[in-house]
């Protein structure tokens, strides 16, 4: 096995795709000869030629079209939107065509689309380029939003997809890019999308959370531990769908749970979360789920990005109310 | 003191000279007399028939729309009648494997490219079996999003290119289409991967209300081509051997590798925007309206097969009644079709139903067996 940064891990997985399918394609804005501006694509062009990874014109909502297009021609598109925050440009071939391609065809054709696209703060980048815009893919019926925390899932979670049938909104945690290293095997295997993973297991408190929030949860976890609490970390993995048995699994056992994000407060996962713990286990809890999310303001200027982000220090804060409720 | 010239560079020549260039092709005039001989397709006696009875039965089929709609027979509807030329000879030029992408309006090419009219009717009543596509029928269900066709079109065309296919893709849009931003995405890319895509721009002068002029300050639509780096053409749209001739030769680079092509056809649509309230009076005159009539495709594709002995009073009627018990059978099938369910629709959002929609679906199951 080998030891992976996740931006490793997600070439490696391109890489394992485009052996295993010929089918699959890579595109995006210098996804071609430059590898992509974070190289995520590296080495591809030279691999499998010009024909199945190329550079488009600078335009989101073309590439969106342009992967309509060639789904609808039996290909497996896996376009890159630059940066995240670019994505209000391609909205209409997300959420008007490629969610609705199934259900406005009777379910005779498909989008089997994979949009990778980096977000997430914390790493100073120029206005537009760090917003955390999950909460607006999972309000679309027909879109699956994955977003790995770790390289080992990167790879699985990439690869499974690439394979799905329907299109995927797989987010990449810009900061979770380089920030560590974990052992990766070189084969091929993949992580079912739709299920969490346990990150750390405990019995007095759930911190339900994704993305680059997991590492922060860990982190508090850990000086929670200190004062003799066991917190679990459950990793959504997939944000749409949820895994709502694992959610309801977790919060049965601990009794207590609170939910992060790195998004605001308005505009994500959470609350969808605390509402479906409401609906199935209110009689379980000894305590309200609380939620640790940003303010709602857009996403700030980078000099005031480290104070805005949640980080260890608010959620064992906040994870400290509901244990002492 | 003036401003001096610029010896080398005058844009506003440049621009002058290009929409110059930008002539509208016709073949055949409003009297139904060839005025561009060297530039007739030659389509056989056989092929001229077939065009127009083809017309005839689309002009038929959106009369009865019209009246099937204002009995309540029918849901979405948006009339073509002055668009036949435009629609159908721009069609005749394509083959089985070509794929079209339609605008909302463009439900014509859609049935004579194959689907059937029973489904048309389904998808104006809203419901989904109208646009499930039998497997081989290389057509999307008519685009509501304006413009949203124009970038899947050179979708199709680069899969089509990589998958060595001798075909092309062809997508429609009117004139307020080609203002949007995925019109220019849509040719630019097709340009720039050099794919074999015909964009067709169906000008008939309005985008529901707003006139052309309000849309572009181009005096062509056509020459937008251009700025893609793509041949551009302006055809007369009421004129179906020009509409078709162009459109072969469109399809004829394409498939020869050598790209996409814009295409403005300019004509006129007689009825409202859709059946939904659109009161043409509100922008349009009846002088402008009969000033369009005189160019009616069919009045002048008729005169010509009249006088080519192609063509009587007698056939004409054959396909109106034809036309008419088909258009009956097709509104029986479709009130035959069982009323889609909310259940239906909520196992067809994913490929494998997910724990949410999967108990939704059961709440919606057991509602409809009551």
């Amino acid at each position: 096995m080998a030891q992976m940064t996740m931006i490793q891990a997600i070439t490696d997985a391109l890489k394992t795709e485009m052996k295993n399918d010929e089918n699959v394609l890579v595109f995006g804005e210098d996804a071609g000869n430059n590898g992509g501006v974070f190289r995520a694509t590296e080495g591809l062009q030279k691999e499998f030629g010009e024909d199945r990874v190329f550079d488009t014109p600078l335009a989101e909502s073309g590439i969106g079209g342009l992967a309509i297009g060639l789904g609808l021609q039996g290909y497996r598109p896996v376009p890159e939107i630059q940066f995240f925050g670019f994505v209000f440009e391609v909205m209409d071939s997300i959420s008007g065509q490629m969610a609705r391609m199934r259900y406005r065809s009777g379910g005779t054709l498909t989008s089997p689309v994979t949009i990778r696209s980096p977000f997430g703060g914390g790493v100073h980048t120029p206005e537009m380029h760090a917003d955390s815009l999950e909460g607006l893919m999972t309000s679309q019926p027909g879109l699956k939003v994955v977003i790995p925390s770790t390289p080992y899932d990167a790879k699985g979670l990439l690869i499974s997809a690439i394979r799905d049938n329907d299109p995927v909104i797989f987010l990449e945690h810009m900061k979770l890019y380089r920030s560590f290293r974990q052992e990766v095997p070189e084969e091929e295997y993949t992580i079912p999308l739709g299920k969490a993973d346990v990150k750390r297991e405990g019995t007095d408190l759930s911190i339900i959370t994704y993305g680059a929030m997991v590492q922060e949860s860990m982190k508090a976890a850990e000086e929670l531990e200190k004062d003799g609490h066991s917190v679990e970390v459950v990793d959504l993995r997939t944000v749409q769908p949820l895994d709502i048995e694992a959610i309801i699994a977790s919060v049965e056992k601990t009794n207590r749970a609170i939910v992060v994000q790195e998004a605001q407060k308005q505009a994500g996962i959470a609350a969808n979360v605390v509402a479906e713990i409401n609906d199935r286990a209110i009689l379980s809890l000894e305590a309200p789920v609380l939620r640790v999310t940003a303010p709602d303001s857009v996403f700030p200027f980078s000099q005031a990005e480290q104070v805005w982000l949640p980080n260890a220090k608010d959620i064992v804060e906040t994870a400290k109310k509901v244990l002492n409720f | 003191m003036a401003a001096k010239k610029n010896q080398q560079f005058d844009p506003v020549e440049t621009l002058q000279a290009i929409e110059e260039k930008f002539e509208m092709v016709q073949v055949l005039n409003e009297e139904g007399e060839i005025v561009n001989k060297d530039y007739d397709p030659n389509l056989s006696d056989e092929q001229l028939e077939e065009l127009m009875k083809r017309m005839v039965y689309t002009r038929i089929l959106d009369q009865r729309s019209i009246s099937l709609n204002r009995q309540g027979r029918l849901g979405f509807y948006a009339p073509t009648a002055g668009q036949e030329a435009s629609q159908l000879a721009s069609h005749f030029a394509l083959e089985k494997d070509d794929f079209i992408l339609p605008g909302y309006r463009d439900v014509p090419q859609l049935i004579w490219h194959g689907w059937p009219l029973h489904q048309a009717f389904l998808f104006s009543r809203g419901h989904f079996k109208g646009n499930q596509m039998a497997e081989g029928l290389n057509i999307l269900p008519p685009q509501i999003i304006i413009g949203a066709q124009f970038i899947q079109a050179a979708g199709v065309a680069l899969g089509m290119q990589k998958r060595k296919k001798e075909a092309v893709a062809v997508t429609y849009t009117g004139d307020g289409g080609s203002s949007q931003g995925d019109f220019y995405e849509g040719i630019n890319f097709a340009g720039a991967f050099r794919a074999p895509a015909i964009f067709i721009v169906q000008n008939n002068q309005f985008a529901i209300s707003t006139p052309r002029e309000l849309q572009t300050s181009a005096k062509t639509i056509a020459q937008k081509a251009v700025s893609a780096g793509i041949p551009g053409v302006l055809v007369d749209g009421m004129d179906p051997l020009a509409v078709y001739a162009v459109t072969r030769d469109a399809r004829e680079r394409a498939v020869k590798g050598e790209g996409p092509t814009l295409i403005e056809t300019m004509c006129y649509r007689y009825g409202p925007h859709t059946m939904a309230g659109d009161d043409p009076t509100r922008y349009r005159t009846s002088d402008i309206d009969s000033e369009w009539e005189k160019k009616d495709p069919l009045v002048r594709f008729r005169k010509y097969l009249e006088a080519k002995k192609l063509w009587n009073e007698e056939k004409e009627n054959e396909v109106i009644e034809k036309a008419k018990e088909e258009i009956k059978a097709a509104i029986k099938e479709a009130d035959g079709t069982p009323k889609q369910k909310v259940s239906d629709l909520l196992g067809i959002m994913y490929e494998e139903v997910p724990f949410n929609v999967q108990e939704q679906l059961d709440i919606y199951k057991a509602k409809e067996s009551k």
